[in-house]
């Protein structure tokens, strides 16, 4: 339960098998920097293992990176197992090599936001620093 | 006049002088330093004619969905004139997942091919005579199984080991520092590549075992120095492996290659490939004096830069692409792979591809600069940016030996948070334009075109779980097992593992199931976080 003046706090993580880890591990740092609470989870985390950490960890949004080709899938695993848990409140946004026509169907299904190669790192930070913290 | 920013700086960092002049090279022989083609140091290629006898081999890494799907591929890309064969695997093949496991799910064919079986091996190769290709295959945490399926596949068409030619990546260390698709720790992966090291000595001369790559380190963000220093210095650790193992220097060192990546800089990276071999020739010369001269010639293959890709403006990647090959081509490497103007959105069409293929052709064929070997020999400017790069390489070497050797350095995340920094920094300089990246902070369009991509559907997974099932329900399970329990006791007796591997392949164990055997014995490995 976070109040007003408390920084925001997101888990960012690795979902799946890929071991791509230069984005994510940018973000992480540039949101530090920014002055959110990072929780980063290392490599390689099953859609279980991230919500669970995400609950326990009380985060106001998780940020996952996936460049395997496996986004649908995971994503939409980690919405269904956030619903399940009843923890919907907290915000999945994500980011990787996704087309377009996919970046359509997850922001419907309920992903926040996704960014692709070339995205600003500034516009990250923006995006997460106008989420709402949970209640 | 004034000029247009305080300070020119490479891709890389380095101050570059507004020109460069026979100051710049005092002190410098070109006997010393460069040697003719194809003599010591090698500097201006290791072969005497270079392109002049040989094109460079035009190799695209390709692979998606099943076997089938990649066989397809192989085959219209050799039709289209591409003269050597490179399989990508999908993320559960590269971390020996097999395909019904559940971390597989949404993972199979997705980024490469799917392939858990040797029977998934042999349709992958199906109609092609493997005694007349090279074949490149980019795995490394279960690359010698992977191996052993291709072994095993030659052994099937009665094809002899010693007739077969390509590259196995099987290099570790690289993981560990960029890539991050590893099984087991690293002193037993380390094991492991040497069991392949040694293997081809005595079995398949024409093979080589390792692909030491510098490209995986320079997509995670490194410096072209960086990519240089630590690439070498896994080689190095390879060698001395191998080297402690008992086998003498000259009887496998032939058989190394590299495989570094072509970024944007375009002198910048001639110098790396340039710096690279005449590095690795006087450090192999100076650590293990061998007597045969390939030995100490470093071969490579090079890809161009992907990272440098842009999702926006697509078509942009076309004109990237060519500048980075022709910088490798003129760096003098061995083969090359052009990346396709979509990568950044999905894997490549085929006609994205045919395109990249074109875009080496027209290099090879139209642009004149084959017809003389390392035409920028004895450029002041060239000449100076190579002695740059291999001296601070030479200073991250020093560094490497003070830490105690490269698994070390990989425990204690120092190649980790040198290449962290690097991205970092890099990531600034784009944010705050001090590098210009067309469509991406300068001369951005607002409406974005769309190009048709690449799908891999359902389907494949489907498939491959069904004939997996299929696969367990057909083979001789006690044959199997028992190979099995021969491989764990031939890995706990410290027996080259490639003879029991071929065996346990054959007795129809999955990919899955022989590398949780392995890590039954070997271990397991999680990684520090360098954060």
């Amino acid at each position: 339960m976070a109040i007003a003046s408390a920084p925001l706090r997101i888990l960012i993580g690795k979902v799946g098998l890929d071991g791509h880890d230069r984005g994510v591990k940018l973000i992480a740092r540039a949101l530090r920097d920014a002055g959110v609470e990072v929780i980063y989870t290392g490599l390689h985390r099953t859609p279980e293992q991230v919500v669970n950490t995400a609950i326990q960890e009380d985060v106001d949004a998780i940020g996952l990176s996936i460049l395997s080709g496996a986004h649908k899938t995971l994503f939409r695993r980690v919405l269904e197992l956030l619903k399940e848990q009843d923890a919907e409140d907290i915000a999945l946004f994500g980011g990787g090599i996704i087309p377009d026509e996919d970046v359509t169907t997850l922001t419907a299904d309920g992903v926040k936001a996704l960014f692709r190669p070339g995205a600003p790192i500034q516009e990250v930070v923006e995006f997460v620093k106008g989420l709402k913290w949970r209640d | 006049m004034q000029e247009r920013k305080p300070r020119f700086v490479s891709l890389s960092g380095l101050d570059m002088n507004r020109v460069y002049t026979s100051a710049d090279l005092k002190d410098w022989s070109s006997d010393d330093e460069l040697g003719a083609p194809g003599e010591f140091p090698y500097t201006r290629g290791v072969y005497p004619t270079m392109y002049r006898g040989r094109l460079w081999t035009m190799r695209q890494f390709a692979g998606f969905g099943s076997a089938e799907d990649t066989n397809r591929r192989f085959k219209y890309l050799l039709q289209h004139g591409q003269n050597g064969l490179s399989v990508a695997f999908d993320m559960p093949t590269l971390m020996g997942v097999d395909a019904d496991d559940p971390r597989a799910h949404g993972e199979i064919g997705h980024c490469g091919v799917a392939i858990s079986s040797l029977d998934d091996m042999d349709r992958l190769f199906d109609g092609i005579p493997l005694d007349e290709v090279t074949t490149s295959m980019t795995i490394n945490g279960p690359a010698a199984v992977i191996f052993a399926m291709y072994l095993a596949v030659a052994e099937r068409r009665g094809i002899r080991h010693e007739l077969l030619d390509g590259t196995l990546q099987n290099d570790i260390l690289k993981e560990y520092i960029a890539q991050k698709e590893w099984l087991f720790p690293p002193e037993p992966s380390l094991r492991l590549i040497t069991d392949t090291i040694a293997y081809c000595a005595e079995h398949a001369p024409k093979w080589h075992p390792v692909s030491i790559s510098g490209y995986h380190i320079r997509e995670a963000g490194s410096t072209a120095v960086q990519e240089l220093a630590f690439t070498l210095y896994d080689g190095l650790t390879y060698v001395e492996a191998a080297v402690k193992a008992g086998l003498p220097v000259d009887r496998f060192a032939p058989q190394l290659s590299f495989f570094f990546n072509a970024h944007s800089d375009f002198f910048e990276e001639i110098a790396k490939f340039r710096a690279a071999r005449r590095l690795w020739a006087r450090e192999m010369t100076r650590r293990y004096r061998p007597t045969d001269p390939r030995s100490a010639q470093l071969r490579c293959h090079a890809q161009t830069a992907g990272c440098s890709l842009t999702a926006q403006q697509p078509m942009n990647n076309v004109v990237r692409t060519t500048i980075q090959a022709l910088a490798a081509v003129l760096g003098g490497t061995q083969s090359l792979h052009t990346n396709s103007m979509d990568e950044t959105l999905a894997l490549p069409t085929e006609g994205s591809v045919k395109l990249a293929l074109r875009t080496q052709q027209i290099i090879a064929q139209e642009s004149g600069v084959t017809n003389s070997v390392d035409p920028l020999g004895g450029s002041y400017y060239v000449e100076a940016l190579t002695n740059r790069l291999e001296e601070a390489a030479l200073d991250y070497f020093r560094r490497l030996d003070d830490m105690g050797g490269m698994v070390r350095a990989i425990e204690q995340g120092f190649p980790q948070r040198e290449i962290l920094d690097a991205s970092q920094r890099y990531q600034r300089e784009l944010e705050w334009k001090e590098r210009i990246i067309v469509g991406i902070n300068e001369y951005v369009e607002p409406e974005e075109r769309s190009i048709p991509i690449l799908k891999v559907g359902q389907e494949v997974e489907r498939e491959q779980v069904a004939r997996l099932s299929d696969l367990r329900k057909t083979r001789d399970p006690f044959k199997m097992a028992g190979s099995v329990e021969e491989l764990q006791e031939a890995v706990s007796c410290g027996e080259n593992v490639m003879p029991y591997l071929i065996e346990v392949v054959k007795a129809k164990a999955t990919l899955g199931e022989i590398c949780t055997a392995l890590k039954e014995v070997l271990g397991t490995y999680r990684e520090p976080v360098v954060l």
